[in-house]
Formats: structure tokens, sequence, C-alpha cells
């Protein structure tokens, strides 16, 4: 059966589409194409480039080593106030980055919370001004996208799938390596890559905490904030335009795990005959 | 390898207390209705579930006993567990699952691959060793996962309706698969064929508790619970001896030939029982009219149930139905010889 689609949901889909779209064809029509590769090339976007991957990177791997075993605590075990904690994990994704970034300074900096501690005991003078302090200040806003994602997939997967590893001879180590981690693969691959999407985005977070110090936390979002502000507009779409790039290359590299799951195994290619 | 077994376990508020011995290479089967603690037993033997209270002993190793403080892990104890929802591991082949249990044993890839293709082999999975369980059938599923518990060699296999969803045929084969095999075998099963054929012993659970043990024959002649007549086939009437005359609570006296006095059971075959349209004179001691309730065709014969006065299953030929006009709501008479009866004290 198929029926022509009501007028009045193509008209507000297309008015979705609009909101979403146009921003990003008023940048384009004014993408300097013939000056693009000479912009980009230039020292200080190379160098906020190299800061970017460095920091997304950095902040994606740490949202995966600490976030992994953090969804594992919250979809496994059973605990007074686990929503209490799930809500002050998740925070960090309603917050404002600059709130974020406010919270790190008075727990890290100097005079913080831990800051102090820090200066004291491990002769860190401080983190403010340094690649891992952007690190730091990406990971804020980035994990929870992480461990949303793999306590998600935590739940879809059946313990009983790891009791029957065990009654087979398996151990914990086995069972973790050749069942969790595999059925959890494609969750956390989904997650992996959007907190360090996020992770690549991130400006507040990092401006107020770590600064926006060139060739240490001066990000390629900085950057182009940084440009906008000095009057270099040509700069400053350069380097939108390439983030652009890379987002969308990643989104579409999503496409098939994340955004429209598929099956996951192919049809039946033959009929077994029974014995 | 002999079971020695003292369970007491909770399970989500639903408490088990089971005990039973199995010598080295027998099979026990455990029946009982949904819901009596059957597979929580198999979980407890295989040590997915604590025990509260009691012990397990595995060939003299103890593998449980929380007096003193002992529990060895499922991965660590001499056994292999079919579930009855197979739980074959989505992400590998057919054959990587079977072969899953020889490599945690230490066998090579290659080797544990051969024994995989072995077991895949006897249960005439051979071609899908290719494939991923997904694209199994039920009954193939259930084939695949008991030659992934059998590919382990136990020396205890537990089975929690390891034969339920396949069909007559390949059930046959698979049965003479796990009568061979030489590891003691638990095996959880609703087919009273099934346990008559492959149990050494019976243990029959209800609510929690092994409420009657023995071996096959010994139980279906005398069985102690309506379950368990039902679903050995046999009928059973309770009711009130004096002599050779049994006044059945359900209000029909019948005649024996074991004297006997107070409360009995009375047990006989479906088998037993003619049917005729005319009230019968016969050798028969015992006749009866009654309403012929549900008539129900179970393979090359027919299962009729007699209404009131004494509620009953028979066994009659298709032939027999049309002659005699069965159907629900028909009345007819009932002959039973009294050395057809066996009569227990209650």
């Amino acid at each position: 059966m198929s029926r022509r689609p009501p007028v009045g949901v193509l008209a507000m889909a297309g008015v979705a589409i609009g909101v979403l779209g146009l921003p990003l064809v008023g940048l384009l029509q004014r993408t300097p194409w013939s000056s693009l590769g000479a912009t980009l090339g230039e020292a200080a976007t190379l160098e906020a480039l190299r800061v970017s991957a460095v920091v997304s990177l950095a902040a994606a791997a740490v949202s995966v080593m600490l976030g992994l075993p953090l969804a594992w605590v919250l979809a496994r075990l059973p605990f007074r106030g686990r929503a209490l904690v799930r809500a002050v994990v998740l925070l960090p994704m309603v917050l404002p980055p600059v709130v974020g970034g406010i919270a790190l300074f008075f727990a890290l900096g100097r005079r913080g919370l831990i800051g102090r501690a820090l200066q004291n005991g491990f002769g860190v003078d401080t983190l403010i001004g340094t690649t891992a302090g952007a690190v730091i200040a990406a990971a804020f806003v980035a994990m929870p996208f992480f461990v949303i994602t793999a306590e998600a997939g935590l739940r879809q997967l059946d313990p009983r799938l790891e009791s029957a590893a065990a009654t087979l001879g398996a151990g914990r180590w086995t069972v973790l390596r050749r069942i969790t981690l595999p059925l959890l693969a494609p969750s956390l691959a989904a997650g992996a890559t959007l907190s360090w999407a996020r992770a690549l985005g991130e400006f507040g977070a990092t401006i107020t905490f770590a600064g926006n110090h060139p060739g240490r936390t001066r990000t390629l979002p900085l950057a182009i904030a940084q440009a906008n502000e000095a009057g270099q507009p040509e700069a400053a779409i350069a380097m939108s335009v390439l983030l652009i790039a890379v987002s969308l290359v990643v989104l579409v590299g999503l496409r098939h795990r994340w955004l429209a799951p598929r099956r996951r195994w192919p049809e039946p290619s033959q009929e077994i005959p029974s014995p | 390898m002999s079971i020695h077994a003292e369970i007491q376990a909770t399970v989500g508020g639903f408490a088990i207390r089971a005990a039973f011995d199995a010598p080295a290479g027998t099979c026990t089967a455990v029946v009982g209705p949904n819901g009596a603690g059957k597979t929580t037993l198999i979980h407890a033997l295989a040590g997915l579930v604590a025990l509260e209270r009691g012990k397990i002993v595995l060939a003299g190793q103890v593998v449980d006993d929380p007096a003193r403080r002992r529990r060895v892990p499922p991965e660590r104890r001499p056994i292999a567990l079919h579930s009855q929802h197979n739980l074959l591991f989505p992400h590998l082949s057919v054959a990587d699952n079977v072969a899953f249990g020889p490599r945690c044993s230490g066998l090579a890839a290659r080797a544990a691959r051969r024994r995989a293709e072995e077991w895949l082999e006897k249960v005439g999975l051979a071609e899908a060793a290719g494939l991923r369980p997904a694209q199994l059938s039920g009954g193939q599923a259930q084939r695949a996962g008991l030659a992934r518990a059998a590919a382990c060699q136990p020396e205890v296999l537990l089975l929690d309706e390891s034969l339920a969803a396949l069909d007559a045929e390949t059930r046959t084969d698979v049965r003479h698969l796990l009568a061979d095999l030489s590891a003691t075998r638990v095996l959880i099963t609703h087919d009273p064929v099934e346990a008559r054929l492959l149990a050494d012993q019976l243990l029959v659970m209800e609510t929690g508790e092994i409420v009657q043990a023995g071996a096959p024959e010994e139980v279906a002649a005398n069985p102690r619970t309506p379950w368990t007549a039902g679903l050995l086939g046999v009928n059973l009437l309770s009711g009130r001896a004096a002599g050779t005359e049994v006044a059945l609570d359900c209000g029909l006296a019948l005649t024996t030939a074991t004297p006997m006095t107070g409360p009995v059971l009375v047990a006989f075959s479906p088998a037993a029982v003619t049917l005729s349209t005319a009230e019968p004179h016969t050798s028969a001691r015992n006749t009866w009219e009654a309403e012929v309730g549900r008539v129900q065709p179970e393979g090359d014969r027919v299962k009729v149930f007699l209404g009131p006065p004494a509620p009953c299953r028979v066994w009659v030929t298709p032939q027999a139905v049309g002659e005699l006009g069965l159907e629900a709501g028909s009345r007819c008479w009932a002959s039973l010889k009294a050395t057809e009866l066996t009569v227990r004290q209650a």
C-alpha cells in the first residue's frame, strides 16, 4: 500500500532541512575556493590542525579507557545512587561548555581543589596553558558520549551468553576477549567516534580552562574564533570548511553502524538438509 | 564421574531443595511441571547459581560447599551445559561455536576445529559449519548447541531440554547419540518417552523439591502425584480400599485383584480400558457408563478423555472412534479388568 505523503509533513521537513542546511550553504558560497589551499597551508593553520588532532584523539582515548569501566559499572552493578551517578556523568552533555571550563579551573587550577595537591605532591606546576589541560577539557565534554553509547551496548548484550561461555570452560579474561568485547565492538566504535567528534569541536571548556596558546591549546575551533575576531574572515572560513569536511567524512562513515543500522549477518545462502 | 548433590538455593525469591546421587556414567532425567525448579537445579550443578546451604561433590571433588566457603567457578568444573535457549555466540560461525569449548580446554586451533567438525557431523550439521547461528532453524540451533556442549567432552554433561525443538526422526538419532556418551548426564525433559528410554534414574520435581526418585519403570508403575501419573501416561485415581473393593473419591467403586485397606492410589494404563456402546457382558470386573470429554488424536492412536464418574484417559484406534461414534458429549461404556489395576497405599 502506498499513499501520498501528507503535504504538511513534507513542508515542515523541508523547513527543517533549510534551518540545518542553509548556514552551510551560506558558508560555502562565501568560501574563497581559489585561495583555500594557500590559506590552509599557512603555518598557524597547520599548527592548529596538529593541536586539534592531538587533543581530540587523546581525549577520545581517555574517554574509552576510563569510560568503558564506568559504563560497565553503570550497566552491570546495581548500587544505591546509581541514578545520581549517571546524572553527574551525563551532565557535561547538557552543561554550557564554558561552565565546565570554569568548574575545571576551580578543581584543577593552581589554587583549585586538586591543583594544589598536584603541585605539592607531583610537582605539576599547572595544567592551565598546557596541551594536557586541553585534553582534560575536551575529555570532560566528550566522555559522556562514549559512556552513554557503551552502556547502551552493554545493556543490550545478553549476560547469559557470558554465562554460557563460562560453562564451556572460559575464564573471565577469555569471556571478555572472545565474547563481551567482540559483541560490544559496534557500540564501542560508535561511542569512540562520537566522543572524538565532540572533542574535535570543543571550544568553550578549552578556552576557559586551558586558554588560547598557539601550538599548545589553540585547536582549530579556537583558531577560527581568533581569526574571525582579528578580521581575517577568509582564514576563518577556510578552517571552518576543513572542520565541516572532516565531520562529514566521519558521519558518512558511521552511517552503517550507527545512523541506520543494517542487518549484521547476511541472509542464509542455502538450506541445510536435516540428517 | 559420580555426582553427589545436596542443593539449597534461591533464585528470584524461588527456593529449591533437592538432594540426589548419580553414579558415574549414568543418565539422570529430571521431570516436573514448568516452574518446578529444574533449571535452577542444573544451574547449581554448573555453578551459575550459588548454594545457600548444602554441598556438591563431583567424583569426590567438592565443587560447592558454602559452609566451608568453597566454590569452584563454572569454568573450572568438569561440566558442560546445554541451555534450552541454546545461547550460541552470534558473532562466531557454527563451527567456531562448537570449537569454543575445546579451545578453552587448551586444544590448538586446528585440533579444536577438527573436533568441532566431528561433532557437527554426528548431529547432522556438517554442512552448516560455516553459517552464523542466526541462519539456523530452531532444530538446527538446538543440535549445534548440543554439539557445542558435547565437544567439551565433559565428565558431567548438563542438558536442559536439549531435544525439545527436534522433529521426531532427528530426535531419535540424537537420543541414540546421547545414550552412547560416557559422560555422567543430567537431563531435563518434558518427554516421558525420552525420560524412560534415556534415564537410569528419574527425578520428579514439583515446587522446588524432588517429590519422587527412582528407576523410570519404578516411577511409572508407582507414580506418587497426579502430575507424574499424567506425564508417564498412567491414570491415577485416589480412593479408600476395603479388601478388593476400592471406593474412589470420585464416587465410582472398583474391584481390584490386590486386597488393601485404607487410602490407596489406583493406577491403570490408558490402554487397559475397553470402550463399547452398550453395557458389556465380559469377564472384566469393572464396567461403568461415562460421558466422553475431549477426543484427541496422538500419532497412530486416539486419546479419549472420559468424564465422571471416573475421569481418566483411554487409548483407542482411530477406527474405534468411528465405529463407536465417540465425540465430545456422547456416552459410552468402559470396562477394565481387575488385574490391570495397580493399587498402592497412598
